[in-house]
């Protein structure tokens, strides 16, 4: 049902990269149950910043995860044929960082064991509640689509039509995972950087240019290693919408800075002086801060130049600037720097333990072998059904 | 019998669903056995502090409510600052109140130690962000309390918090703990905790065990709710201050400076 | 056929390994002898009949959880009339050894008890004199 049988073939690159992976999972594991033994202690978490490099590699891949849906959109929705070999790697994708999310929200948990509390216990009035509906069913959608897809293209025919409105709605719910978790942060009247109207706006703004970006540094990747073409009209799209989300960026960080420094509101001020500048002695955030902006002002500029997007080459650095950039600003300094200073006023510095960046290491790892594992057998079907997906799944008008 | 692979497996799922469905009832609805005479519940009360912070001063190195606390409750006291639990400490005036600092006070305001702990708030936004409802409002006294079988650790509360009044045990707390207190539980590691007014005192008619352990009398216990209480008779005749009341917490700790 | 030696003595080692819990606990003579179980000097009813309780203690105890802590219920009358306060180390210990009653028979039966303890002090614990202590 799953097609695994297509993932256990493979080159010996293909096998040492998989061993790799598994290494890293297997060293997380280990770290894990220490802390699982020992407790969070065993983090550079601390009283006064409570959440850290878990919390904030889940609220980046939830970007990620989101970030299908700037594929799936036009395609669906516009029609936009280009895109038709690119979908399906954008919903593997999807599925596999809404995977990492979940598991990097567990690992964060001081008793695991009561994970299901949030269920059984439901409470509508957090976020958290709403943060666990929309990832679930984020996973059950987008893995719902990846099989259909896959199994379709597999058989030669095109989806079932039921698939249609399953896709569609998976439009409107990227859009909502990201909000949920930006509204994790925005309510909570303690804490003033994250305080602000434009936190959810700014999340899918980096979401959108953060993730097609990996997309696009993917479908380079397995053209390369696999032959696989999506199409350079596909990847020129991207990088467009790549552009124009990194464009939305850094302006609404402009937006905050000025809201910020004009009206020289402390409160407001600190937090911003804490990660680019570093206040009180505390410059743990700084050098992520300073090399977060100024990745993101290069990345810009090469992605605003047509000559520079439309050159793979530098398209290719472009995409990687763009997402440390935002992997550096979403995953370390919104977090963190949200805890700094505290409500008494302490700039209590963090600087994540071994076991806490092994074990962030194996969630990572563990995505990327989801991914892996997902584009073999995509690209498997692919080659063996002779086909190239941009036949397979039919958009909205042409089932009507 | 002519089944196939496929039916069989549905009936057996279908069975499986079935039979677990009634134990799933059965463990959701044990019956009590025995008629519970419930402590009588006095409805509508919000139980508040009042803490006068010129007594305090009077005794700069007095730490009488910290360990009254701490013994009662088997609060852990760890080497490590970034492992600390604490339900009620004392901060500088200007970390506690930033918005009353000006350039020129009084002698030794500034610094002045200052009592914090939980403001039991009237809006907590800790019981709005709990997702398990670990942690909620009591109608009876308006005490915020913390359900700690139920807490997963997420540490939502925490970063919800405006007052930092949450602590979360980053390792299990025995290790830090010399001779237990066995009239009180201890917690475990993964789950947060804060001062809860000390309701298993309440029932038994006493105060908190900071009130009752402070010498000085600077901290007043009572119901804001009662008219004749001698809080709300303080309140009424003297000005006293807040922390970050703009927020709209409705915080119920309060301080004269 | 030459593996029918290997076979049969494939098959006789995994009826050996399945039923060892069987044959192990006879060579040991463990025998029908339950725990040994050391029952309070002082008092003869507990908050329930002692059939119920062995049935159904831990229902009783989550019940007793959840009125207290998150209804503000703090008194249980048990069937005898008798009023007990709704406490573990409080009302149970104070009757019960934990070392010699609880853990006897939890280990003879091999039932690991949840979370309790890992917050709940057992009196004997700290302080050997409040052991027998009467409900608060």
């Amino acid at each position: 049902m799953f097609m695994l049988e297509k993932a256990v073939v493979g080159s010996r690159r293909y096998w040492i990269w998989i061993g790799t992976l598994v290494g890293i999972i297997a060293v997380a594991f280990y770290f894990y149950l220490q802390q699982f033994n020992y407790g969070l202690g065993i983090t550079g978490l601390s009283r006064n910043v409570t959440w850290g490099l878990y919390i904030g590699q889940f609220t980046f891949l939830v970007g990620v995860a989101a970030s299908a849906v700037m594929v799936v959109l036009p395609y669906y929705l516009h029609n936009h044929k280009e895109f038709g070999r690119m979908t399906v790697l954008g919903e593997c994708l999807a599925v596999s960082a809404v995977t990492t999310c979940i598991l990097f929200i567990l690992v964060d948990l001081g008793q695991p064991m009561r994970a299901l509390n949030i269920i059984l216990y439901a409470r509508p009035n957090s976020m958290m509640f709403w943060d666990m509906i929309s990832l679930a069913g984020y996973w059950v959608l987008n893995a719902t689509i990846t099989l259909v897809s896959l199994h379709a293209t597999q058989k030669g025919v095109a989806p079932p039509a039921w698939i249609k409105p399953v896709i569609l709605l998976s439009i409107p719910w990227a859009i909502s995972i990201h909000t949920v978790t930006a509204f994790l942060y925005s309510g909570l009247p303690g804490r003033p950087f994250w305080l602000t109207a434009i936190l959810a706006p700014r999340f899918l703004a980096s979401a959108f240019a953060s993730g097609p970006a990996l997309l696009i540094l993917l479908c380079m990747l397995i053209r390369r290693l696999d032959g696989y073409d999506v199409g350079r009209k596909a990847i020129s799209d991207v990088a467009i919408i790549v552009t124009y989300a990194m464009t939305v960026n850094v302006f609404f960080l402009l937006m905050e800075l000025f809201t910020s420094f004009y009206s020289q509101i402390p409160t407001l001020m600190e937090h911003f002086e804490n990660m680019y500048v570093g206040v009180g002695g505390n410059s743990s955030l700084v050098p992520w801060g300073q090399s977060s902006v100024v990745m993101m002002a290069a990345a810009l500029l090469l992605l605003l130049i047509p000559q520079t997007r439309r050159n793979e080459r530098t398209l290719v650095l472009a995409c990687i600037l763009t997402f440390v950039s935002l992997w550096a600003d979403k995953g370390i300094c919104l977090v963190v720097g949200g805890f700094i200073p505290s409500p008494l006023g302490a700039m209590t510095g963090y600087v994540p333990t071994l076991p806490e960046l092994c074990i962030g290491a194996g969630v990572w790892a563990i995505g990327a072998l989801m991914v892996t594992v997902f584009y073999k057998v995509a690209l498997s079907t692919a080659v063996a059904a002779r086909a190239d997906f941009a036949h397979g799944p039919a958009t909205v008008k042409e089932a009507a | 019998m002519n089944i196939s692979r496929k039916q069989f497996l549905k009936l057996t799922g279908a069975s499986l669903l079935t039979l677990s469905a009634g134990k799933l009832w059965s463990a959701l609805a044990y019956a009590g056995q025995a008629v519970r005479h419930p402590v009588q519940l006095i409805r509508g009360k919000q139980l508040a502090m009042l803490i006068d912070t010129r007594k305090c001063a009077e005794h700069p190195d007095c730490t009488r409510c910290i360990e009254a606390c701490d013994q009662a409750h088997n609060i852990p006291s760890f080497k490590n600052r970034a492992h600390e639990v604490k339900w009620i400490w004392t901060e500088p005036f200007e970390n506690v109140f930033p918005s009353e600092e000006t350039r020129f006070m009084p002698a030794g305001l500034k610094e002045r130690p200052v009592m914090v702990l939980c403001n039991h708030c009237d809006n907590p936004p800790c019981v709005r962000v709990c997702p398990t409802g670990a942690t909620w409002k009591r109608e009876e006294d308006g005490i915020v309390m913390m359900d700690w079988h139920r807490c997963i650790g997420c540490r939502y509360c925490m970063a919800a918090c405006p007052y930092g009044s949450r602590s979360f045990n980053w390792v299990d707390p025995r290790t830090a703990l010399g001779e237990l207190n066995p009239v009180f539980p201890t917690r475990t590691k993964g789950v947060v905790e804060k001062c809860t007014f000390c309701p298993e005192r309440l029932t038994r008619g006493e105060e908190p065990a900071c009130v009752q352990a402070c010498l000085a009398g600077a901290l007043l216990f009572g119901d804001l709710n009662d008219p004749a209480s001698e809080i709300r008779k303080q309140l009424e005749t003297q000005r006293t201050i807040r922390r970050r009341p703009e927020l709209g917490t409705g915080p119920n700790v309060y301080y004269v400076i | 056929m030459r593996d029918r030696v290997w076979i049969l003595l494939g098959l006789g080692a995994f009826l050996l390994l399945l039923t060892s819990p069987l044959w192990w606990n006879v060579r040991a003579r463990a025998g029908l002898k339950g725990p040994d179980l050391v029952l309070p000097a002082d008092q003869k009813d507990c908050v329930l009949p002692a059939h119920e309780m062995n049935v159904s203690h831990m229902q009783l105890l989550l019940q007793w959880r959840d009125e207290v802590v998150r209804q503000e219920i703090h008194s249980f009358k048990a069937y005898d009339g008798k009023v007990y306060d709704m406490r573990l180390s409080g009302t149970c210990l104070s009757c019960h050894e934990k070392a010699k009653f609880c853990d006897r028979c939890h280990s003879y039966v091999g039932v690991k008890t949840p979370y309790c303890w890992d917050c709940h002090i057992d009196p004997a614990q700290t302080r050997p004199a409040l052991a027998r202590r009467s409900p608060q």
